[in-house]
């Protein structure tokens, strides 16, 4: 049994003008100890996904899902009180903006405490124990020192371990992590993210690292699992998915890479995400795809099975071909 | 900060200068003087009147005037009434506590019901207990004292027969003051009933002097709030399963009272201002009475002295709350 199981989520927004599906049909697994990567362009729902799985959408929200299993428990059922003993505990979420992540009110030593309090009922020296010792694993110089800094004297990497400190205070058995370097200093990201997966493969975390990044994808992830406007489009291994991308968007990312998987950030191909208003009817993809036909504008694609990387296309590729297309060469998009 | 202390406190002085000086203006602006004041209508010969003028010095240029007075303030000497001959600063510390109480009264009631019904408010944003909250909000704000005052008297004292119209407390009792409070003297009095006496006469005057500061404390609050609710943290707050009440409660509400407490420095000058008509309406033996008193006397030195004194105090009052910011905000504490 996975430990993380989601299968068929979706997220309805109430909007001022009208419903917004901002994730559509979204199946994943986790298992312990692994890392999932979740890429996509911005806009594609990752992050509402794994909100909607930590619980903290707000309440214009509608969350429905056939499947929405943690640690072999019904999250879907589970009252709010039960979850909130599993959220911060059993599953911890880092965020993207670390800075404006931490209470500026409230001490370091505070916040990491907070949990370790709520969840394990710790006395105030154990508290101090443990968070010196996290802000120690977590490569923060002092720590006995910096348990009573406020946020506000921290830099952002600064502010981004104590964040991971938080997350790992309770030894969570899944982490999801949403773009965690991406609001960070180039030179900094490398070392938050290494200190992040080196944290993860000694205590057997699943991890779920939502990234721009490919190159990040290719070093760190097992498995990959590429979004697009609310829907999952490809999910596979991360070294096939490389070599040979299933989905017309991710062979389209791939491409649009300067230099295959060196590329610091998620690369643009011609054209934009759909939104609330112009959403294609069948296939999401087909304004922006080279090999879209008739067939896409009017017929919604069919999942295809694990060989090709769970696509959700007419006509997925092997080797950058087109199975059953009717002109394999596709078209050039114009931006 | 005890630099920042310092500087504070030096400002004080120019801002004093300047209150002294506007007073000093306004009062000689309104028609009539000490003089004819105590005179009456009819008047008396032109030679007692330059007399009495001349005794009060009112015959100086007023320049010269004002500046023998800042002589004198700068020397702790307020004066004394003109029309009761006792020192100003006597008058003053007598009466002071009596305000001071009201006031205090007043703002606990604001800060105390104001706090929480923001905080329901923005958690119940949109919904009947927020607009309820907010239209009688608004109301409050836009309660003019006299009329406010007027009404609860005629409904709790007239109709229901519930509170006193006036004083702090029934004639019946009398004690020494030991504090000037009378909640505290009279419960120190031991005499029995009186606690009980002061309290049913304190409640209709906090209630009038506070709605003002409680509407606009529950305004403040549920917008900070609101504000604050929408933030990163108050998401990593709930990304660590605590429960609702401490994310409201600590999280969102800690950062809230940084605006929060500003306001509520700000309403004590009003507050004061609120005083002075509120004491009027329920005959409160306090600070408010005794000036409006002193305006229908043309008494110049305890208009300009409790003035002063009266701004003096809200000054300082407005310094500790400045204090009480950089308490509650890290980053203004270790700016500093
Ligand atoms: N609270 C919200 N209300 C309405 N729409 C939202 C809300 N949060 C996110 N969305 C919309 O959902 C879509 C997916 O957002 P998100 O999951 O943040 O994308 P990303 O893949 O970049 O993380 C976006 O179009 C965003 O505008
Ligand atoms: S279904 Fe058609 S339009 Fe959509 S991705 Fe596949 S080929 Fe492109
Ligand atoms: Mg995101």
């Amino acid at each position: 049994m996975p430990l993380l199981e989601i299968s068929e989520l979706s997220v309805d927004f109430k909007t001022g003008s009208g419903q917004f599906r901002a994730v559509d049909g979204v199946s994943l697994t986790v298992d312990r100890g692994e890392i999932l990567a979740i890429v996509g362009e911005s806009g594609s729902g990752k992050s509402v996904a794994m909100l909607a799985v930590m619980g903290l959408l707000p309440w214009t929200a509608t969350v429905t899902a056939k499947t929405l299993a943690f640690d072999g428990r019904d999250l879907l059922t589970l009252s709010p009180r039960e979850r909130r003993k599993l959220v911060g505990k059993d599953m911890a979420m880092i965020f993207q903006e670390p800075m404006s992540s931490l209470n500026p009110c409230f001490t370091v030593g505070y916040q990491i405490g907070e949990s370790l309090k709520v969840h394990l009922g710790l006395t105030k020296s154990e508290r101090r124990q443990r968070s010196i010792e996290l802000l120690n694993a977590v490569g923060i110089p002092d720590p006995e020192r910096r348990l009573s800094a406020f946020p506000h004297q921290l830099s952002g990497g600064m502010s981004q371990r104590v964040m991971i400190a938080m997350a790992l205070a309770c030894r969570p058995k899944l982490i999801i992590a949403d773009e965690p370097t991406t609001a960070l200093d180039v030179t900094i990201q490398a070392q938050i993210l290494e200190l992040l997966v080196s944290l993860q493969r000694e205590t057997d975390t699943g991890l779920v690292l939502i990234t721009h990044d490919m190159g990040v994808v290719a070093e760190t992830a097992e498995r990959v699992s590429v979004h697009y406007a609310g829907q999952k489009i490809e999910e596979q291994p991360v070294g096939p998915l490389f070599s040979d991308p299933h989905h017309p968007y991710t062979a389209a990312l791939l491409a649009a890479l300067p230099e295959r998987a060196k590329g610091k950030h998620l690369p643009s191909i011609p054209g934009v995400v759909p939104g609330q208003f112009d959403r294609p009817p069948a296939c999401l993809f087909e304004p922006r795809c080279r090999f879209a036909t008739d067939r896409c504008r009017t017929k919604v694609p069919p999942r295809q099975g694990a060989i090709a990387g769970f696509a959700l296309c007419h006509y997925p590729l092997t080797h950058g071909r087109p199975i059953g297309h009717p002109n394999p060469e596709g078209r050039e998009v114009a931006a | 900060m005890i630099s920042f202390i310092i500087r504070r406190v030096l400002l004080v002085i120019p801002t004093f200068v300047a209150i002294a000086f506007l007073t000093f203006v306004a009062i000689r602006l309104v028609p009539g003087d000490p003089v004819e004041a105590r005179t009456g209508e009819r008047g008396i010969s032109p030679e007692r009147l330059a007399y009495f003028r001349h005794e009060l010095g009112l015959d100086q240029p007023v320049w010269k005037q004002f500046l023998d007075y800042l002589w004198q303030i700068a020397h702790g000497d307020f004066g004394t009434s003109i029309s009761t001959q006792t020192p100003i600063l006597t008058e003053f510390t007598t009466l002071f506590p009596a305000t001071l109480e009201l006031a205090t009264c007043a703002m606990l009631f604001a800060t105390i019901l104001g706090i929480p019904a923001g905080v329901i408010a923005a958690t119940r944003r949109g919904t009947f207990v927020d607009y309820t909250l907010m239209g009688a909000a608004l109301t409050g704000f836009s309660m003019p004292i006299f009329w406010w005052g007027l009404l609860l008297i005629l409904f709790f004292s007239v109709d229901l027969g519930l509170t006193p119209v006036s004083g702090r407390i029934d004639l019946l009792y009398y004690f020494e003051p030991v504090t000037g409070f009378m909640l505290i003297d009279s419960w120190l009095s031991g005499e029995e009933g009186a606690f009980a006496s002061a309290v049913s006469h304190l409640i209709l005057p906090t209630i009038v002097l506070g709605t003002i500061p409680l509407a606009t404390i529950a305004r403040m609050t549920r917008s900070a709030m609101l504000e604050i609710l929408g933030e990163d943290y108050v998401r990593t707050a709930r990304a660590k399963g605590l429960s609702p009440f401490r994310v409201v409660g600590i999280h969102a509400l800690r950062n809230a009272l940084i605006p929060v407490v500003t306001v509520i420095g700000l309403q004590v000058g009003a507050l004061m201002a609120g005083a002075v008509l509120t004491e009027y309406i329920f005959s409160w033996p306090g600070i408010g009475s005794w000036l409006i008193e002193s305006i229908q006397r043309r008494d110049y030195p305890v208009l300009q002295g409790g003035i002063l004194l009266v701004s003096g105090i809200v000054i300082l009052i407005n310094i500790f709350v400045d204090l009480l910011y950089g308490v509650l905000n890290p980053r203004i504490r270790h700016a500093r």
